[in-house]
């Protein structure tokens, strides 16, 4: 390989630069397509009903399972820890605030992410490679509508719903370690946990954080299906896209949504 | 719309450029309303992108592409996907829907275009599928069909809404003898019986050049020749004549372009 003159760098940056400001413009302009103006066809519903069963139902298990073993770990590291200060009655508070406000939403969009968002890229990139997105183009059905909107409004509906499943679980699964295992006062571990919990802070915010990732894990999920290179080779790299900035927007996105609520300055 | 013109899709000073890199210069192209008319050329001359342009997919850099008199790449949106209702394309894959049955790819531009009734939409797919001889194979999957076979079950699905233009890609490759020979009779047929106006491209010269009414020649991203199959195959231009007579010696070469073979061989370049 020749080495690159620093000119030549240089362009090759600008190139990176401009490649960068036309795939925001695309992806804004197909998630507006995909959500506004006239609705393709009918059947709609039935559409956002097979996808909230593929994208929502399908992540439950991994949800499910994820979210019991945290609150578990939880319960038992916040025991040895609260233990050691005689106040071990307060692992409930710590297990539910943790959860509801950091690592129930968070964790969900990551395993959403992994789990369905990959699969979404998968999937598009394949009819997009296998020609059925141009097909449906000159059926003259707008891909936009019939194939991207019921999947974003799919994960827009199920990972907040899946964040709400894997908080609860999660506080049972504390619960469960805390008060059987460990022998907490279950008295003391629920009356803590109601009377630190504030519905409005805690919970509310929790939910809009779950909300946004929500928001930004399909979109980019969707959209790099759409928008990747038609070979094996494309679909693959669009995978990979999907999952890492998807996680990186989520973890970066946590940090100013916390900031923002949970900061005082 | 003046469905009374004469043709169906005119392209106009059409110019198309993929990057930097120029795939059609200035061409001028117009597919008669009625007839079979075929697009030829050698491989990897942008056939299939001119399709794309018909159905402006792909939007030309410069230059009109009129269908039914419509200049296709200035509507909007929704606009352009009413008029492909008129549009059916027959893709090189089939490009069938994976998740539905042969009987649902069939019955899907019926289900989003009209409000017919399941037993109407039921005949109706019976009967596209029983033209390409198919109405057995109702029941299977795509993924159960061989690749003959997903591209007739294709131009049922093609051909559900009774369009008024209907381009095949490529719909020679790969097909068995006997396949080919139905396909190619189907072609005519369906272009007879319904009053389609048919648009192969292809670069099988024999069964073009049997079906075709009229053929344009393309390469180099300019129209090298046009005329009836007879006329092109007395024409005079050399390259039409290599292409028709397939020589491998003659104005178009064979090899991509490349630097000196013997320099490159003893890394001297």
């Amino acid at each position: 390989m020749r080495k690159k003159s620093l000119l030549e760098r240089i362009r090759l940056f600008g190139r990176a630069a401009i490649d960068m400001v036309a795939v925001l413009g695309r992806s804004g302009l197909f998630l507006l397509h995909a959500l506004v103006g006239r609705r393709g066809i009918g059947g709609g519903f039935q559409l956002l009903v097979k996808q909230l069963y593929s994208v929502g139902v399908m992540s439950l298990l991994i949800i499910v399972v994820s979210g019991m073993f945290i609150g578990m770990v939880l319960a038992l590291q916040g025991f040895s820890i609260l233990t050691k200060y005689g106040s071990e009655q307060a692992v409930g508070q710590m297990v539910a605030l943790t959860l509801l406000r950091e690592l129930g939403p968070v964790v969900t969009a990551l395993l959403f992410a992994g789990r369905a968002g990959s699969a979404l890229t998968a999937e598009i990139g394949n009819m997009k490679s296998t020609e059925q997105l141009s097909s449906l183009e000159m059926i003259g059905v707008d891909p936009l509508k019939y194939i991207a909107a019921p999947r974003l409004w799919a994960g827009f509906i199920s990972l907040p719903i899946l964040a709400i499943i894997f908080s609860v679980v999660g506080i049972w699964g504390g619960s469960w370690v805390a008060i059987d295992w460990l022998g907490v006062y279950d008295g003391s571990f629920w009356a803590n946990m109601q009377n630190s919990v504030s519905f409005t802070d805690d919970v509310v915010n929790g939910v809009i954080k779950s909300i946004v990732f929500a928001f930004v894990v399909t979109w980019i999920a969707v959209f790099q299906g759409y928008d990747c290179e038609p070979t094996s080779e494309g679909i693959s790299r669009a995978t990979t896209k999907t999952v890492v900035y998807a996680s990186l927007a989520i973890l970066g996105l946590d940090f100013i949504l916390t900031a923002l609520m949970f900061g005082d300055f | 719309m003046s469905a009374d013109n004469d043709y169906a899709v005119e392209l106009k000073g059409v110019s198309f450029k993929r990057g930097s890199r120029s795939i059609f210069n200035n061409v001028d192209i117009r597919i008669p309303r009625g007839k079979v008319t075929g697009i030829m050329g050698p491989s990897g001359c942008g056939k299939t992108t001119l399709l794309r342009l018909m159905g402006a997919q792909l939007r030309p850099s410069a230059g009109q592409v009129l269908v039914n008199g419509q200049d296709l790449p200035t509507l909007s949106r929704s606009a352009l996907f009413d008029a492909r209702k008129h549009m059916g394309v027959l893709f090189q894959s089939g490009a069938l829907f994976t998740d539905l049955d042969v009987f649902e790819n069939v019955a899907f531009p019926l289900r989003v275009h009209t409000d017919l009734p399941d037993d109407m939409i039921r005949d109706i797919v019976l009967m596209k599928l029983q033209a390409v001889g198919l109405r057995g194979a109702v029941e299977l999957m795509p993924d159960e069909l061989s690749g003959g076979m997903k591209r007739r079950v294709a131009l049922a699905r093609a051909i559900a809404m009774d369009p008024q233009i209907l381009m095949y890609d490529e719909p020679f490759v790969g097909q068995d003898p006997i396949a080919m020979g139905v396909l190619v009779r189907l072609i005519r047929l369906l272009n007879d019986a319904l009053g389609i106006t048919s648009i192969v491209v292809s670069h099988d010269l024999a069964e073009t050049a049997s079906i075709a009414d009229y053929i344009y020649v393309v390469g180099d991203g300019q129209v090298l020749g046009q005329g009836t199959p007879q006329e092109l195959m007395a024409a005079d231009n050399p390259r039409i004549r290599q292409f028709m007579k397939g020589d491998p010696d003659g104005p178009v070469p064979f090899h991509f372009p490349a630097p000196d073979y013997r320099a490159d061989l003893l890394g001297t370049r």
